[in-house]
């Protein structure tokens, strides 16, 4: 395997990386605060697909302000789902609110699949994030420097909200006990509001570069993406941002490579995504960068 | 006082002729109308509709269509079928539209001894072994043989690299005999990479693929991740032609592979400009008028599977399956929409292949091989 093979494949999986980092930053984020693994989350992502591709292809909006668009509704959406799911069942046993999740994530599929159809549809790619620029040997796609680029900035703002606004002080709070924050007298509900809104918004972002990636838009695309981002947020250690990124990035450069350097296990590339989740587990319970759990 | 008898009876009769000529026949129809292969079942479905709009009867009876959705999935096709035979009382089945969902379904139908016919599921196994299964289109070994012959005289391919879906039978089954008659005529395989339903990203397999360089790429699989990889071959500059089976024929393939898809050729059932008959011309103008789409395979597959059932009906002079079933395998020079059909034994059919290739957004069709 040469030099230039290896950059592409580094290329290649960097990008598929920061697109599962994105997806698992909104998971973090939510089992940071509620202690909750929001399965509906990988349908946020096709939620803000349809969203980007209806503002562009029905009401012929430009691409800039239907992507807006598409973060803002689906952040909308996971307030919603938040209010009408979860909340009212925030006093009940975990196991209620993780069923209530992929009941949630059934609904949405399903929902998508009554309304706009089992076919898949293509995504309109605008002309600035298409072509690929030479290196040598090496191809960079230009949307690969887009994905790289949003995903760090994403993850510097996720990151400064977390740690220097006072909203980021009460999710961070909320995290450590959720009856003494509500008796300092926070609102709760409208942290937990805010959070939902934040994860889903990133959720948006990656879905809409997911499909410029990968151009056909279908109701259950969410569905791998949301397994993959769930691996990679238990990877980097589940509550911690900046791990669900790290996370997200390992899994997706470990199966580029895997199956770049071994053809054979072409096939099995899901099966890499969670035999590495199985042997994090075994080893290290709290991920990459989780803390200790107390003995 | 026999007067009265007999007439009564007259009535009675009547009574019960006109019952029985009313009461509908039921036929199933097993269709992935959602999830990965969608395509081939809203194409299915337009197909048994127009049809059903041209013989809207058998035996004097209307023949009423139970749709049931497989969602692309074996386990959900198994499901539909039972449902079909247990609930709807369906006395045939048409359908499924692909090899594994056809095989995971047509375990119940054989039990039930409910015939079935396939418009476009091409594995031996489909038929392989049972009484009560059938198929209007021709079989993989054949496709792959076809295949790999255009590989070799039409593109000048010496060396092939194959990239195949490992999760259903067709593909895996149509890689076979590519592979077989390839190697055979003195071809050689470089690359045999594959994926699973439902992938997006096969970046690491086709740079792999690049790495070998080789002639022409077999991807014997479905219209989206075909569209998906000549997206994403032609994006890292792997300008090796592509060559495809029956599988790719769904307007998504253009729709998403764009001008990527330009230039692919595959072998397939059928094409528009194939139709000659009466029956096909009079079918094709309907399609047109109801749909307003153009006419693919998978419609007119769809429709001869019904027109030979319902011909089958006619023939048993009753909607007994078992009857049924003996009239479909005695099909001789049946006229369809893509061609005469006769039924063999073994429940496959004789029919020719087209071969079709991608041009200016379009199927075109390029030229036909008899068996």
């Amino acid at each position: 395997m040469d030099i230039g093979f290896a950059t592409q494949q580094i290329i290649y999986g960097l990008t598929v990386g920061c697109l599962y980092g994105l997806l698992a930053i909104g998971y973090t984020m939510v089992y940071g605060v509620l202690r909750l693994i929001n399965f509906a989350h990988g349908d946020l992502l096709m939620v803000s697909a349809y969203v980007a591709f209806f503002g562009i292809v029905i009401f012929s909006f430009p691409w800039p302000l239907a992507f807006a668009g598409a973060a803002l509704i689906t952040g909308f959406i996971g307030i919603l789902i938040d209010r009408g799911a979860y909340k009212p069942i925030r006093k009940s046993p975990r196991i209620s609110a993780l069923i209530t999740a992929i009941g949630v994530s059934f609904l949405l599929e399903n929902l998508a699949l009554v309304i706009i159809g089992g076919r898949p549809k293509p995504f309109p790619i605008p002309m600035l994030f298409e072509g690929s620029l030479s290196v040598g040997q090496v191809k960079l796609p230009i949307l690969s420097i887009w994905v790289l680029a949003v995903t760090t900035v994403l993850l510097m703002i996720v990151l400064a909200i977390i740690n220097k606004t006072r909203i980021g002080m009460a999710m961070r709070a909320l995290s450590r006990d959720m009856e003494t924050v509500s008796l300092m007298g926070i609102d709760v509900n409208r942290v937990i509001s805010f959070t939902f809104a934040l994860g889903s918004m990133l959720a948006a972002f990656g879905g809409v570069m997911w499909c410029m990636k990968y151009p056909a838009i279908e109701p259950f695309m969410g569905v791998i993406p949301g397994l993959k981002a769930f691996v990679a947020a238990v990877l980097g250690g589940i509550g911690n941002v900046t791990g669900a990124a790290i996370g997200g990035l390992i899994l997706g450069l470990a199966e580029v490579l895997i199956v770049a350097v071994q053809p054979d296990w072409s096939g099995y590339r899901d099966a890499i995504a969670f035999c590495i989740m199985i042997f994090i587990l075994l080893t290290r319970p709290t991920g990459i960068m989780g803390q200790k759990l107390p003995d | 006082m026999v007067r009265i008898v007999s007439f009564s009876l007259t009535l009675l009769a009547l009574m019960f002729s006109l019952a029985s000529a009313s009461d509908p026949i039921n036929v199933g129809a097993l269709l992935p109308m959602t999830g990965s292969v969608a395509a081939f079942g809203q194409m299915g479905w337009d197909g048994f509709q127009t049809a059903r709009k041209i013989q809207p009867q058998a035996l004097g009876r209307p023949v009423e269509l139970k749709l049931s959705d497989t969602k692309s999935d074996k386990v959900d096709s198994a499901n539909a079928m039972s449902r079909l035979i247990e609930r709807e009382k369906v006395v045939a089945v048409l359908g499924e539209m692909i090899s594994g969902d056809t095989i995971a379904a047509s375990d119940y139908s054989e039990r039930a001894k409910i015939p079935m016919i396939s418009p476009t599921a091409t594995n031996p196994i489909v038929t392989q072994g049972k009484k009560f299964v059938f198929r209007v289109c021709f079989i993989d070994p054949e496709q792959g043989r076809v295949g790999a012959r255009l590989a070799i005289d039409n593109l000048k391919a010496k060396t092939a690299a194959i990239i195949y879906d490992i999760s259903q039978d067709y593909c895996v089954g149509l890689k076979t005999f590519f592979q077989r008659e390839f190697t055979q005529s003195g071809g050689k395989i470089v690359s045999e990479t594959m994926f699973k339903t439902g992938d997006r990203d096969f970046t690491p397999q086709l740079s792999r693929i690049k790495s070998l360089n080789p002639d022409v790429i077999y991807a014997p699989i479905y219209y989206t991740e075909c569209a998906l990889i000549a997206k994403q071959a032609r994006e890292m500059g792997l300008t090796a032609p592509i060559l495809a089976g029956d599988g790719v024929q769904a307007p998504e393939l253009m729709q998403l592979g764009g001008k990527d898809v330009e230039g692919l050729y595959f072998t397939a059932h059928f094409h528009e400009d194939m139709v000659e008959t009466p029956i096909a011309k009079k079918f094709l103008e309907l399609f047109r008028k109801e749909t307003g789409k153009e006419l693919d395979s998978y419609s007119a597959q769809a429709a001869d599977a019904y027109f030979l059932l319902i011909d089958a009906i006619n023939r048993a002079g009753s909607a007994d399956p078992q009857k049924i079933r003996d009239a479909i395998v005695e099909t001789k020079d049946f006229n369809g929409v893509t061609g005469k059909i006769t039924m063999k034994p073994d429940g496959n059919a004789i029919k020719a292949m087209v071969v079709n290739k991608v041009k200016d957004g379009k199927f075109a069709y390029v030229t036909t091989i008899m068996p």
